[in-house]
């Protein structure tokens, strides 16, 4: 019996290890998976953040909100590791470990994804080739000796994924947002958030300069790619875009705090009495 | 073996090695004299003032005489199977490969023999097609007197393609001319000839591996192109970092004649180079490209010029260039439009990619007009590796490394697109990704 019972408690071992190490394969930390604690980032000398606090897990999506010039996208870009935005105190864990200390790249490799407000053009280098070359760096990061993803089913994984976002496959062999529209690029965007499949992705503005049915494909797109896996940051200046993706969680950040956290209705909230309501709540001021 | 320097005597040992027509022999023998009479070119003269060549060792290079070849057409020395098989394994219309000028590979497929087209070494052409050569050879295009080392070549010139194509033959498929440098002295010649309404694509590859001391590359290249006739003509350079390259290289195009001429620069430790077209006919049409990656401490020397000679032709010339490290690159180009040329299309742009802050480009656009009725712009940039592209690239996973390799690779896909043969593109590319 005794032996039984170790054979037992070994196996049983065996599996709850194989199923711990499969989460943290699957989702790493499940507890914390982007954490921003008093974050403050100056741009030039001058300080943008004033110490952000913000948890996103996998599964929810949150919203962030704010006037023009509040700090929203310099969030963004901190967190992307933007070369500009300087960290001056606080800290930032992605799946636990130390976000601040990993270049762009590796951040990018390990799961997290910036949709860009305003998204570069490189000419010369087609959709197509930047996104496999994408896909091969994240193969390679993992495996040193993999050769690539053969081409014939890379077309066939970006097809499906352009099919998602109702886009012509001809816009594949496009030079990478030269001459797109506005609608074009953030669906561009949109793409890159589906083929590169992160866990926690940042979406800077992207219903700026959307018209309306440009902007509904986009959501679509990006309500398609929701769930369980995807954690999700939408970043915004307006309400509307909030009658597409459902947040979870809404915040609101006026000079450089997150002065506000709520639920949905407190987006609905700020629709009707604007951010003027909120003056006053900044530096632990207000009555929260 | 010892060498010789560029003598009289020495003009007349080559011309026997070669048993060359007496014609021949005498031609280079007036060139040496022009040779002889000319000043070497120094930071005085406008066209040099920003490329130093004091430090060549001209007369210790010396001319290449008979070197290892025992006779014409039996060389010893092969270039490396990696250079030669990826152009063997192309479609082509013709190959001519030679090792220091001294032809190891000639073919020439049937069907465009059968047409009348000739593609073999120009020493061969001399022997066997004379007055075809004569009447052609360093007269309309590039005479002995356009320059110094013009002159030199004249005297000194060893192997490289001839081309000819019978009027209204297309010769189709590409033909595809190696020249591999193993003994550090080369002076080929390329000389095209369309005759009127033919068709023809040519691509030259210039290579040789890094050698001890300094090398020379002093070699001319003539396209001639007779009314309606098309010509695609790409030259590849890829010469070690031990050569320094001079070249006169001029187009002359008659009546609506099309030329497309991509100018690939990436080896030589020094290069300086005149490119010209010249749009006689009215109605021609000339594209210039050129792409040009310079790394360590090489010195890219570009003179062009886009001649409007007569009425309603069109020139555009775009130069792409990437430098790293302490890499110099000049390009000087001018645009010049006589007073018959009205209805003139004259463009050219230089842009300029700095990957390092110790690379420098000089970039000096120019324009002569004399006709009232053109259109002509020029423009000129220099500019670094943007970082807001870098860091998008970066912000998908890319590292660093691989996103400035798509950076540049985007940078000079316009050009690469014109490169018409899909082979001489790959190999493109591939030396630009060994560069980065």
């Amino acid at each position: 019996m005794r032996v039984f019972d170790s054979r037992l408690w070994l196996c049983y071992n065996a599996a709850a290890r194989w199923a711990m190490e499969r989460q943290r394969k699957r989702y790493g930390d499940v507890h914390a998976m982007l954490q921003v604690r008093n974050l403050h980032v100056s741009v030039d000398g001058q300080p943008i953040l004033k110490g952000v606090n913000l948890v996103v897990r996998q599964g929810e999506i949150h919203a962030l909100m704010g006037p023009n010039g509040s700090g929203k996208s310099t969030l963004a870009k901190a967190l992307m590791g933007h070369p500009g935005y300087e960290v001056t105190a606080g800290e930032v864990t992605f799946k636990g470990q130390n976000l601040l200390e990993m270049a762009p790249d590796e951040r990018s490799r390990r799961g997290l994804f910036l949709a860009f407000q305003y998204p570069v053009a490189i000419p010369g280098v087609s959709l197509a080739n930047f996104l496999r070359t994408a896909i091969n760096v994240r193969r390679k990061a993992a495996d040193p000796d993999d050769k690539g993803l053969p081409i014939p089913e890379f077309r066939r994984f970006l097809k499906a994924k352009m099919d998602l976002l109702q886009m012509d496959h001809r816009f594949a062999g496009r030079y990478l947002n030269d001459g797109f529209s506005g609608g074009e690029k953030k669906r561009a965007e949109a793409l890159q958030l589906a083929v590169l499949e992160p866990d926690i992705a940042v979406l800077d503005e992207t219903d700026s300069g959307l018209d309306i049915d440009a902007l509904r494909v986009v959501s679509e797109g990006v309500n398609a790619l929701a769930g369980p896996d995807l954690g999700m940051l939408v970043i915004t200046h307006y309400q509307r875009i909030l009658n597409y993706i459902k947040p979870h969680f809404v915040h609101i950040m006026l000079d450089g705090e997150i002065v506000e956290s709520g639920g949905p209705e407190l987006a609905l909230k700020l629709e009707e009495r604007g951010y003027t309501w909120l003056e006053g709540k900044q530096n632990g001021r207000g009555s929260g | 073996m010892e060498r010789k320097g560029f003598t009289c005597e020495a003009v007349e040992e080559l011309s026997a090695y070669l048993d060359e027509p007496g014609w021949m022999r005498d031609f280079r023998l007036a060139a040496f004299e022009v040779y002889q009479s000319l000043p070497m070119p120094s930071l005085r003269d406008e066209a040099w003032r920003r490329t130093d060549i004091r430090p060549l060792q001209l007369d210790s290079i010396g001319p290449f005489l008979n070197g290892n070849h025992p006779s014409p057409g039996s060389p010893v020395v092969e270039p490396p199977a990696e250079v030669v098989a990826p152009l063997l394994a192309q479609e082509t219309g013709g190959i001519l490969v030679q090792v220091d000028g001294a032809t190891v590979r000639c073919t020439l497929s049937e069907e465009l023999g059968a047409q009348g087209v000739l593609f073999t070494d120009m020493h061969m052409a001399v022997r066997e097609h004379g007055e075809l050569v004569r009447s052609h050879f360093m007269r309309q295009a590039v005479p002995p007197t356009a320059g110094k080392f013009a002159a030199l070549h004249a005297a000194f010139w060893r192997g490289g393609p001839f081309l000819y194509v019978p009027a209204g033959v297309d010769a189709g498929v590409p033909l595809v001319s190696l020249l591999w440098a193993s003994a550090g002295r080369t002076f080929s010649h390329t000389l095209v000839v369309l005759e009127h309404g033919a068709q023809a694509t040519l691509v030259t590859h210039l290579e040789s591996r890094v050698g001890s001391g300094q090398a020379l590359h002093n070699g001319a290249v003539e396209l001639l192109l007779e009314d309606d006739t098309r010509l695609q003509y790409v030259a590849v350079q890829e010469w070690g970092s031990n050569v320094w390259q001079f070249t006169h290289e001029r187009a002359r195009l008659g009546r609506n004649a099309d030329l497309e001429w991509v100018i690939s620069s990436m080896g030589s430790r020094l290069s300086k180079s005149f490119q010209t077209v010249e749009l006689d006919g009215a109605g021609a049409s000339a594209r210039m490209y050129g792409l040009l990656f310079a790394d360590g401490s090489q010195h890219l020397d570009h003179d062009t010029q886009q001649n409007h000679n007569a009425p309603d032709t069109t020139s555009d010339l775009l130069f792409k260039v990437a430098l790293k490290d302490r890499s110099r690159s000049v390009w000087q180009g001018m645009i010049r439009v006589l007073p018959a040329a009205q209805r003139t299309n004259g463009y050219q742009a230089n842009r300029n990619l700095l990957l390092a802050e110790t690379a420098r480009a000089d970039s000096i656009p120019g324009l002569e007009i004399e006709a009232d009725d053109v259109r002509c712009t020029h423009g000129a940039t220099v500019g670094q590796a943007d970082e807001d592209q870098v860091f998008y690239l970066m912000s998908r996973g890319l590292p660093r490394p691989d996103a400035t390799r798509l950076v540049v690779a985007g940078f000079f896909a316009e050009v690469m697109d014109r490169v018409p043969v899909l082979g001489a593109r790959e190999r493109l590319q591939a030396a630009i990704q060994r560069r980065i």
